[in-house]
């Protein structure tokens, strides 16, 4: 009986002990005059904990740094940022969950959060009905534009358009046919709607299309597709997802799907961390297209990359995705310090128009609460790292895309509010 | 002639993935009945073996048979998914011979242990834990039969236990100072790097065929061919058709059936670890890997018709070139000038996505005519 409630009594401090850590970055420190508390939002289990804890690690880090640096000030007064971090479990009811827990019960100003459209279409309205605001770090398909989000990744006109533009003119294939290859769900089939239009325009040929079922890794059929579509090489366009790009790839280069018979691939979902896993050996002479990539050889660059490693271990690499994740949480830090207030509606006017030096150099929040952005194509080196073929200027975001048939002619703009979510130019 | 061979081979590319991964379901489902939900994690296990075997043939001692490695993995996985199969039969799965939700409950528990297993704890000290399994469950049974009628017999069962135990820690640690990368528990997918020989392609017939492709058919080959063999011509293959057929009256003969119940999970399982080396070939090896084949293989065998060989082999070839056929839009470049309403629909069904479709559908229906599948094992029904 003793035995068993000093147990208990032990197992009340520990648990007491697990509150009080997660919580977030301690107490108030002398220096700071209050603290605020924000919250994140990713994935720490399931199948996408694996892409999603880079960002948990990367927004900490930029919390750090910002804290370091003496928080954030508003109204003559010092704020040290604290932090909630939820998970979204990789299952989108919740993320929707977890966001009205943050927001009701927590009270925090803004959420950094999200990965996939599926968890982004999932958190939208409990933010809408809320006019609470989520930061989204993703690149990803558009044809949305809400004003309680804030969309810091690119949009198609800000990767996939310069890279299909890069692969029909400049490429070893230039001139050459394409084939579309994709997981199926909502971001490869709207980006290939947006690419076939793209190619129609630039007189080439889309001579085929394949979307592999999540979780499915049987290649075979898409191989032999390929090979009769594309005959003697051409140009194959990949929107596949996750680890079926492993698969992908193995395979290819097994039946022979390779640079040096021809076929190039561009990629509009493998990042530094992606090639590390798939093998930079089956990737090597195929291209991506990212806003930012490692080897960009700037200072801000090298140092994001430097203090990356340097908090999270020298092996860690950092990719266009976790450079969203960082950008955001000084580009919310810097409008609220302009708008002297965390509510919501200020911090929201004075987003628009605020600028940065990113590590893929500047950027600047546009209207529709998207950034512009610089595209860069990259060709995969044998270290695993891209080697930057070209480097576009600043593009500015089309939430509607202009190449999309069902959005042709419209834009976003939240400043107006005659315009506001969707209005004809 | 080249398209049909192109075609002839990858559906049976597909198909001999779909049937090496079913053939150990075939015989734990269709031969004893159990459904294991935890058959794709003895798979993954098994896929996992081959990452370790790789890393651990990097070593300097081993490096110059680096290339005979996946050979080396194939039975390893066998023995690895094996033991574990074993001591799921021992511990789980015998208490709930008879009662097929509980079962279905209890494996589809223990897959989700496994997957937990393999992402939280370093693959080091998985190798360590699954080596003193080995040793504790099998060193007792070397014993001489004379200690083993002994009084004290479960003393040196005890104590084997504890040699085991030690043994496990100690080559745990040392394949974890040895290989970082196994050192520390990660979630993160890992990949097989098939050996040099094994990639690229070889010509048959004016035809280019990718090597991993062709030692996936051959692994499925030897595996089909190794356990009909086994089922039909050694002593204990007897005895486990025996069982399956008629339980009550090969145990009156004096089979133990407790022993086939364990040798019969015992192989299904270790067919999974072979399995998962043949999946690890072709895709990223993670804990999900199984999660992605365990539909597939319970369509086969219950399409084949359960408790029967023949019938998986059949289902699984089937499949792969319905698969080939549908996915592929084969149909259009065989007659290339159908009328246009046929080849819109077949264009329409022409990708992944509706290939399978289509293909769960033709099952589907193909099963209300026949609910016992391509087969049925008529003896069987006498003993429910």
């Amino acid at each position: 009986m003793r035995i068993s409630r000093r147990i208990l009594a032990g197992l009340a401090t520990a648990s007491l002990a697990v509150t009080a850590t997660s919580c977030g970055g301690g107490g108030t420190s002398g220096s700071f005059d209050d603290t605020v508390t924000v919250g994140i939002l990713h994935s720490l289990s399931g199948t996408m904990a694996i892409s999603e804890s880079t960002l948990v690690d990367t927004e900490k880090m930029a919390i750090e740094e910002i804290n370091a640096a003496g928080g954030v000030k508003v109204g003559g007064k010092s704020y040290k940022i604290e932090y909630i971090v939820e998970d979204g479990a990789s299952d989108w009811p919740t993320f929707a969950e977890k966001s009205k827990k943050l927001i009701d019960q927590d009270g925090v100003p803004v959420v950094f959060g999200g990965w996939t459209s599926a968890s982004r279409k999932a958190m939208l309205p409990v933010y809408e009905s809320k006019d609470a605001f989520l930061y989204y770090p993703i690149q990803y398909e558009a044809q949305e534009c809400s004003n309680n989000i804030f969309y810091t990744g690119a949009t198609p006109n800000q990767q996939s358009e310069p890279a299909t533009d890069f692969m029909y003119k400049r490429s070893p294939a230039a001139g050459g046919d394409f084939f579309l290859v994709g997981s199926d769900y909502v971001f490869p089939r709207t980006s290939n709607t947006i690419t076939k239009a793209q190619v129609k325009q630039l007189g080439g040929k889309v001579v085929g299309e394949d979307y592999l079922p999540l979780g499915n890794t049987e290649v075979a059929p898409i191989i032999s597709k390929i090979k009769k579509a594309l005959p003697d090489g051409g140009i194959i366009i990949n929107t596949l997802n996750g680890d079926q790009n492993v698969a992908f790839f193995k395979q290819i280069q097994d039946a022979g799907i390779t640079p040096s018979s021809g076929y190039y691939v561009m990629n509009y979902s493998i990042a530094e961390e992606e090639i590390s896993t798939i093998g930079p050996e089956f990737l090597e002479g195929h291209y991506g297209a990212w806003n930012y990539m490692m080897s960009i050889d700037t200072p801000a660059s090298k140092k994001f990359a430097a203090s990356f490693k340097k908090r999270w271990g020298s092996d860690r690499v950092v990719a266009d995705p976790q450079e969203s994740a960082y950008n955001m949480v000084y580009l919310w830090k810097q409008a609220v310090e302009d708008a002297g207030t965390f509510d919501d509606n200020a911090v929201r006017e004075a987003l628009v128009g605020q600028k940065f030096d990113a590590p893929q150099g500047p950027v600047e929040v546009m209207p529709n609460h998207h950034l512009s952005q610089t595209v860069r194509i990259g060709e995969i080196n044998a270290e695993g790292g891209f080697t930057i073929l070209e480097e576009t200027g600043v593009v500015l975001p089309q939430a509607w895309n202009q190449k999309h048939p069902s959005s042709k002619g419209f834009a976003c703009d939240w400043t107006d509010p005659s315009k506001g979510e969707k209005y004809k130019l | 002639m080249e398209l049909l061979l192109d075609s002839l081979f990858n559906g049976v590319a597909i198909g001999s993935v779909l049937l090496v991964a079913a053939l150990g379901l075939a015989i734990v489902f269709g031969l004893m009945g159990v459904i294991n939900l935890a058959h794709g994690e003895l798979m993954m296990l098994g896929a996992y073996t081959t990452y370790v075997t790789q890393l651990i043939f990097k070593l300097p001692i081993l490096k110059p048979f680096y290339n005979s490695y996946i050979i080396v993995s194939i039975f390893l996985a066998f023995i690895v998914s094996g033991v574990v199969g074993i001591l799921l039969e021992k511990t789980i799965i015998r208490k709930l011979y008879g009662s097929p939700l509980e079962t279905l409950l209890a494996t589809w528990g223990v897959s989700l242990i496994l997957q937990q297993f393999v992402r939280s704890v370093p693959l080091a000290y998985g190798t360590g834990l699954v080596i003193s399994l080995l040793i504790g469950l099998f060193l007792p049974t070397t014993f001489p039969s004379k200690i083993k009628e002994s009084i004290n017999f479960k003393y040196f069962k005890f104590s084997s236990w504890i040699f085991a135990a030690l043994t496990g820690v100690l080559t745990g640690s040392l394949i974890s100072s040895s290989v970082s990368k196994l050192s520390r528990a990660s979630a993160r997918n890992v990949d097989v790097t098939a050996p040099s020989w094994m990639r690229g392609q070889v010509e048959i017939i004016g035809t280019a065929f990718p090597k991993t492709r062709l030692m996936i058919i051959v692994i499925t080959l030897i595996s089909v061919i190794a356990i009909t063999l086994f089922l039909n011509q050694s002593a204990w293959g007897m005895r486990i058709r025996a069982v399956t057929q008629n339980r009550q009256m090969s145990d009156c003969l004096g089979i133990s059936t407790e022993k086939v119940d364990i040798i019969t999970f015992g192989i299904g399982s270790g067919l999974a670890g072979v399995a998962g080396v043949a999946v690890s070939l072709l895709g990223s090896v993670g804990p999900n890997v199984g999660g992605n084949y365990i539909v597939g293989c319970f369509m086969v065998v219950v399409l084949g018709g359960v408790g029967n060989l023949l019938g998986t082999v059949l289902a699984s070839f089937g499949i792969g070139i319905m698969t080939d056929l549908i996915g592929a839009g084969r149909l259009l470049s065989i007659w290339p000038d159908m009328p246009l309403p046929l080849s819109n629909t077949i264009n329409f069904f022409a990708t992944t996505s509706m290939a399978r479709v289509m293909i769960f559908a033709l099952i589907v229906i193909f099963l209300q005519f026949k609910p016992t599948g391509l087969f049925p094992q008529k003896g069987r029904m006498v003993e429910n």
